[in-house]
Formats: structure tokens, sequence, C-alpha cells
């Protein structure tokens, strides 16, 4: 542990600070580990340019004494955000060559707290999938692989990946279903989707606005927190965005769990969960529980209907917010005799298969005739299921379950590409989380018998972030996770 | 309920997409997965239970109707595959 690209976010501010290095030393470092790290894919655009420029303005300001709160700190940026004048694709061919004019919210705000950018990272077409598949780049490759190579999860796995290699400080993820969590669970590092309204959605490319979340990718538990600290905050540009205060969320760190409930549910053990998996919940309750948390059983009774109501409602949502790709406005286009064929050829070759397919269910679930049978239905199942968990907020502060009920699997996997609802049913312990628009984090607590990160979850209510920070912490301290 | 073929084609259009003939059946398949498998909501008790559209019950906030941005015609053309006279070109759509 002695390369800059070890360092963890608060090591590397505070070596910033002592002048131990410089942050275009740093920011070096962190190119040359993506340089060597190009056979992950993790990264689609490298802007070496822009990191370097930002090093320079960083260096200037420690001598100053001007450094903003993530002076220096190199990050890579998840396709999904569009970035001024650096190439935005969503990963996905019917965009593939779109220059942002604009700026999302959430990497505005940490290129003003002095943080910079390294590149683009993959992530599965338009955040749909689980498994980084879906990138019109290709799979990235989880670093944990050995003989065969492993998905880093998705759809958030280019940011995955690259923080688990030591290829940036910290990214930025998006989570609409697990898409922070799973991956992070699958590489061995911590992810945080904040309660729904807590970032700004602003210049996120879209795929189901109720959904969405974007949050931060980290080496641990602190680091997730000072990223957010900079992300989080409300933004008239989003109006879903909250007018809350952003507590300091670092502050929690260290705090005691004396006391605190620990929510464990019935229907996340499921028949057949891996008893490894179930032994590392058991393991991770009992840490908590040895800090003076008190466990208490709970029951989220719906869980079960959640994939099915987040398989409704996410494509009615997607099937509208992609109909703007029409090829007119930006993006490729494949011409047509007719303005209608004009769409068509240029929808029907742009987009990827599991697009296509997810857009075409949500115009069949919305469809004359269906939306009430579909897509009311599951708005409704929806409120049972955020109700459950208002229930099971009256008798517990925080829940812990596992974050996925398998690890990272073979780049290729037959069964799942034979059956889309194969790979879907991999967010089951996530997509709650989103419907009733919780915070939650993912962050590693062991590894399996064949050597592969193993996720645990905490859930909390809407706004309380800080009740996760501090369990998570005291988990992190005691779970003695070594990071690859 | 399983959608056939022809369904498959109507919803296609209406999405704007072409499913090529020999990729129907398969996306037919997929798509009757996927439609059985939500089915299972069906034995959900939603009676009373009003639909759930935003997890934060607040109401939007209004703000005042005044012109906040603007001016920006070349950086909204930029990405534009086909500009002409500073406009987005597209085919003819009217005879």
């Amino acid at each position: 542990m002695n390369e800059l690209t070890d360092l963890t976010i608060a090591e590397a501010l505070a070596g910033l600070k002592n002048k131990k290095f410089s942050a275009t030393e740093l920011t070096k470092a962190y190119l040359n580990k993506m340089e060597e790290g190009r056979r992950f894919n993790a990264y689609v655009l490298e802007t070496p340019e822009i990191a370097l420029k930002a090093a320079e303005k960083a260096d200037k300001n420690y001598a100053s004494g001007t450094a903003r709160l993530l002076e220096g700190i190199p990050l890579g940026i998840k396709d999904l955000f569009c970035t001024k004048g650096i190439r935005t694709t969503a990963c996905s061919h019917i965009i593939d060559n779109f220059i942002p004019p604009y700026e999302s919210t959430v990497t505005q705000r940490l290129f003003d707290a002095g943080a910079s950018c390294l590149g683009k990272l993959s992530m599965d077409e338009f955040a749909m999938g689980g498994s980084n598949e879906n990138s019109c780049f290709g799979p990235v490759i989880n670093p944990w692989s050995k003989d065969k190579n492993l998905v880093p999860g998705g759809s958030s796995g280019g940011s995955a990946a690259a923080v688990c290699a030591g290829m940036c400080a910290g990214a930025t993820g998006t989570d609409t279903g697990g898409s922070i969590r799973q991956p992070a669970a699958f590489c061995g590092i911590t992810g945080m989707k904040p309660t729904y309204g807590r970032c700004s959605r602003y210049g996120i490319m879209a795929f189901a606005s109720s959904l969405d979340q974007a949050g931060p990718m980290g080496k641990d538990v602190r680091d997730c927190a000072l990223l957010l600290n900079v992300m989080a905050g409300y933004d008239e540009k989003d109006s879903t965005s909250v007018r809350k205060e952003v507590p300091d969320f670092t502050k929690v760190l260290g705090q005691n769990v004396q006391g605190l409930k620990i929510g464990i549910p019935a229907e996340y053990r499921p028949d057949g969960l891996s008893k490894e998996i179930s032994e590392a919940w058991d393991k991770a309750a009992a840490i908590l529980k040895a800090h003076g948390a008190e466990i208490v059983n709970i029951s989220l009774p719906h869980t079960k209907y959640a994939l099915p109501v987040y398989y409704i409602i996410a494509p009615a949502e997607a099937s509208s917010n992609l109909a703007r790709y029409d090829g007119v406005r930006y993006g490729n286009r494949v011409e047509g005799a007719s303005i209608s064929d004009l769409y068509v050829n240029t929808r029907s070759a742009g987009f990827g298969k599991e697009v296509k397919r997810r857009i075409m269910v949500g115009t069949y679930v919305l469809s004359a005739g269906y939306y009430d049978a579909y897509y009311v239905k599951a708005q409704k199942v929806r409120r049972l299921i955020q109700n459950d968990f208002k229930e099971a907020f009256k008798l517990c502060d925080v829940i812990l379950t596992p974050t996925s009920p398998v690890t990272a699997f073979q780049i290729g996997d037959k069964s799942m590409a034979e059956n889309p609802i194969n790979m879907y049913l991999n967010d089951i312990f996530t997509v709650s989380v989103n419907l009733a628009g919780l915070p939650a984090m993912s962050l590693p607590i062991g590894l399996s018998s064949d050597g592969l990160p193993l996720g645990m979850q905490l859930i909390g209510r809407a706004f309380d972030e800080e009740t996760v920070f501090k369990a998570g912490y005291v988990l992190e301290q005691d779970a003695g996770f070594k990071r690859k | 309920m399983a959608i056939d073929n022809d369904t498959v084609k109507k919803v296609a259009l209406l999405a704007q997409l072409k499913v090529d003939d020999d990729k129907l059946d398969e996306t037919r398949d997929a798509f009757n997965k996927i439609l059985n498998w939500v089915a299972q909501l069906d034995e959900v008790d939603t009676q009373g239970v009003e639909p759930l559209v935003s997890v934060h019950e607040q109401t939007l906030i209004c703000r005042e109707d005044v012109v906040t941005d603007g001016n920006k015609k070349d950086e909204i053309l930029a990405n534009a595959p086909l500009k002409e006279f500073g406009y987005f070109a597209v085919p003819k759509v009217v005879e």
C-alpha cells in the first residue's frame, strides 16, 4: 500500500494539504494506472489533458491556501452524466457522438469543489442492465477475475471496476434498481444510493425518472460520505430535488451504534439463498450486535412483488424518456423517405437489444386497454411496498440485507442470455429501495470461498443517510475487508 | 395472456421501432415471458390503494414565470445530425 492510487480520498486530501505530493503527481499516478488497466475496458473515454489542467489549478490553490473541499481529487464519471464539451454517450450507439453543451448539476458541484475528471466510465446502455454487458463499447472486466472473465455488475460497472482497480479516486454512479449497489458488491467497493431527491438529476440522461438517483462509489465509507457531501443538494433545475439541508455525512463516522435497532427482513432469506451469503449476513449482524446494536426481526411482506412492479414502471418511464432519441436534434440519424421512416430507421439501428425490449414492454403497458391492468396496478403495489418499509421503520432504525443473491458471474452467462428474467432476478434485494425512494449503501463484508467479494446492504429511512453511514462505518471497521 | 406476432409489430410501430421478421418469434417469446412473470401482481389485493406516483409527498414548487435561460441557438443546434438555415432539418412532412 504505498502507491498514490491506493490512498483513499480522505488520505489523499491530507497528503495534498501537507504537501507530501502534488495534485499533478496524484493525477499522473491515476493516469498511469488507467493505462495499465485498459484491459478492464472500464473507461470509454480518457481525458488526461482535462485532468492535468485541473491538477495544475489545484496545486496553485494548495500553494495559495485556497483549496476547496475535493481539491485535486481525480474522479471517473459514469457516461450517463452530461459533461460540458466532453463526449457523453450513455454507452448507446444512438447517441455515441454527443458533446453536451452543458454540465450535469452533480458533476458541476464536484468540479466546483476542486475534483477533476479523468474520463468517462462504461455502463449498460442507458443504465439498463446488471452486468455491463449491454455497453456499446463492449463488456467491462471485473478486476477480481482470475482464470475466467467476470462481469463487474451493472449498470455502473465501469465505475465500480475503475474504483476497484485504482483507476480513479472515486466515481459517480446512478442507481435505478441497484445500479450503484450491485456493481459495488461485485467489485468489493462501497457505493451509496441516496434518498430520491437528494441529488439533482439535471443533466443525467434519464432512464426511469421516478427511480433514478445519482450517488458516489468509493474505496470506503468515508470517501462516499465526502463525495455525497458535495454531490447532494437542492437544484432548481430538477423539480424532484428536495429542499433540505445536507448534513456533513462524515460527522457520524465513528459514532457508536449502541441501542441502534437493526432490522433483519425475513423475506430476504429465500429458500436457496447461498450459504455463504447467508453466513456473511449473520456475520454483519453479529458485528453490529457486538457494538451494542439490537437485532430486530422484521417483515417486508411485498418483497416478492418488487421486481415485477419495477419491470412495469421502469420500462414505462423509459419508453417515454427514450422517445427523444429520434435522429433529429442529436445523436445518429439513419435517413428515411419520410419522417416516420427516419425515426424508425434511426431508433432500430441505434438502440441495443435490451433497450429495445424495455421500450417495447413500456410502450405495451402504457398502451390503451392495458394501462390500468399493468401500469396503475404496479403503481398501487408500489405503494404497498413503500408502506412495508414505513411499518418496518417503526420497529427498527436501519435495515441490513445482502446486496445481491450472487457474486460476480462470468461474462456471457448462458442462462441470463437465454432468459432476461434471470438477469433481472439479480436485483431482487435492491429494487424495493428505489421503489420506496430510500437511501441504501453497499459495502464489502468479506470474500466467498472462490475469492470474490460479498456485499452487504444497509437501508435507511428517507433522508436518514446518516444512520446508514454510521452503521456502515462500524461494519467496515470490523469486517476487515482487504481492498483489491 | 399471450401476445402474438401481430401485437409485437403493432407495439414496435407505436415505439417507432422495427422488429425484423426473423426476430419476431424471439421478441414475442421474450415479451411473453416478461408479461407472464409480471402477471403475478394480479394476486395482490390493491382494493382502495392509491397509486404511488412520486415517493415524496411534496407538491411541486412554482417559480416566478420569468425567463431564466435562452439565446442558445448555436449550442442547441450543435449536435444536430442535419441543420439548415438555423433549424433542425428533417425530410419533407407537408406535401
